[in-house]
């Protein structure tokens, strides 16, 4: 039995659902379409001004909205309790992780690429600092939000409120993350500061909870 | 009685299962010998549902010990192991192929023996493999056949089997207990859990009553209890 092929297997499925479905890319992409025009009216900022706050003006957005693809990821587990066969089944609770993991990681990165040029849009974006710095930025981020969030999502997922248990457990855990991506985006479009700490900030946190996430994973699969 | 029929495939010792304070199981001891067909029957609330998760490794024993198919630790087991339970365990949104390609990777079935490996299990549970539609769209009948078809998907050695003729219609019943004596009959050992007992009279080799989480007897007849 291959690690691999069974993480592809899971992740193609996931793709697969959610292409079907696409339950969690529309809820995600109306919540971040009403946060940027919200926002957009109710502060009508200048360039300058924008560049300051639209580090955390877009990694809130996403947060929120990344919490929609987070919680559909585990609930279409839960349908006629499609979990038992996986749990029944002879293959490792990893693949499945990883699996989950990427699939949230891509339905966020579609997200973000959809998104990001609307607020470009908006708020009148254009980067002062090295813009491919913002690339290594998303990555890192999305990575950090998805990661611990499909890890906490399949802990609350016999919870009987799941849907706000989650935000509970992972908002807290994910101020470290939500510092560097904020921090760094905004040193990038303000080119006043190097993003270098922020994204070594980044790189730390997830290689910490990545780890952290695999090794607990099959305690958490197993739970009852 | 062959060697292989003689040797136990689930020994149950002092199990007992609980949730909180509610004990599901209460002391479940017994052995159950390979090749049979066992039906296990008792009120809501007996344990039968936990007994048979509990065979699976869905459910931990709190205390007491179980072996499977000669294994103590429940994952050396798993991949000899077909699971149906009440609700379905397939993807409403694939179609029953495109359930069942997945679910052979979960087992390694090789690329190469996929397709087939799927193609008779749907074979054997008489549908039809090139049936396009979702299984959220095919009746309750149909998805319980297809649930059984994915249990069957590894060619297991123990087939558990949970509430296999709840909302089916008679015929659908009776052509499901068709399908369990004849996994039975190919030398599979199989727990059906069900409230529908008589379905199984004709091919049952064993009744096992639950009673507030202990087995209280074990009949060769459905009529045999005292």
């Amino acid at each position: 039995m291959s690690f691999l092929a069974i993480t592809r297997a899971t992740l193609a499925k996931d793709i697969r659902l959610e292409w079907r479905s696409k339950d969690a890319i529309n809820a995600m992409l109306f919540f971040s379409l009403l946060v940027v025009v919200i926002f957009s009216f109710a502060f009508d900022p200048t360039a300058e001004e924008s560049r300051r706050i639209a580090g955390g003006l877009v990694w809130v957005a996403f947060l929120f909205a990344a919490i929609v693809a987070l919680n559909q990821t585990w609930a279409r587990e839960l349908r006629n309790q499609v979990l038992d066969a996986y749990r029944v089944s002879p293959a490792p609770a990893t693949p499945l992780f990883i699996a989950k993991a990427f699939g949230n990681f891509i339905f966020v990165a579609v997200l973000e690429a959809l998104m990001t040029p609307l607020f470009v849009a908006f708020y009148k974006l254009r980067p002062l600092g090295p813009s491919w710095q913002l690339i290594p930025i998303a990555v890192l981020g999305t990575w950090a939000l998805v990661v611990n969030g499909t890890f906490f999502a399949a802990m609350s997922l016999r919870t009987r409120a799941r849907e706000i248990m989650l935000p509970l457990l992972l908002f807290p855990l994910s101020i470290p993350a939500l510092l560097g991506m904020v921090n760094s985006t905004a040193a990038v479009l303000t080119g006043e500061t190097s993003p270098t700490f922020w994204i070594a900030l980044l790189v730390a946190y997830d290689v910490v909870f990545t780890t952290a996430c695999l090794l607990m994973f099959e305690a958490v699969l197993e739970a009852e | 009685m062959s060697e292989t029929q003689s040797t136990p495939v689930v020994v149950a010792d002092g199990l007992i299962k609980q949730f909180g304070r509610f004990a599901a199981l209460r002391g479940v001891t017994g052995e159950f010998a390979a090749g049979k067909l066992y039906v296990i029957l008792g009120d809501n609330g007996a344990g039968k549902t936990t007994l048979l998760r509990t065979i699976a490794g869905l459910a931990h024993a709190t205390r007491g010990v179980i072996s499977v198919l000669g294994f103590a630790h429940i994952n050396e087991a798993r991949s000899q192991i077909g699971y149906m339970a009440h609700p379905s365990l397939l993807y409403d949104e694939m179609s029953g192929m495109e359930n069942l390609r997945y679910f052979s990777e979960l087992y390694g079935i090789s690329a190469a023996d996929v397709d087939k490996k799927c193609r008779d299990a749907i074979n054997a549970v008489k549908l039809d493999p090139d049936l396009d539609r979702p299984v959220g769209q095919y009746s309750q009948g149909m998805r319980q056949r297809m649930s059984l078809a994915r249990a069957l998907l590894n060619d297991p050695k123990l087939l558990l089997l949970d509430e296999p003729f709840s909302n089916v219609d008679a015929r659908s019943a009776a052509e499901m207990a068709i399908l369990v004596a004849q996994a039975r009959d190919r030398g599979k050992t199989v727990f059906v859990v069900t409230h529908q007992p008589a379905q199984l009279e004709a091919y049952a080799d064993e009744f096992i009553w639950m009673e507030l989480g202990r087995i209280v007897d074990r009949t060769a007849t459905l009529g045999g209890r005292q």
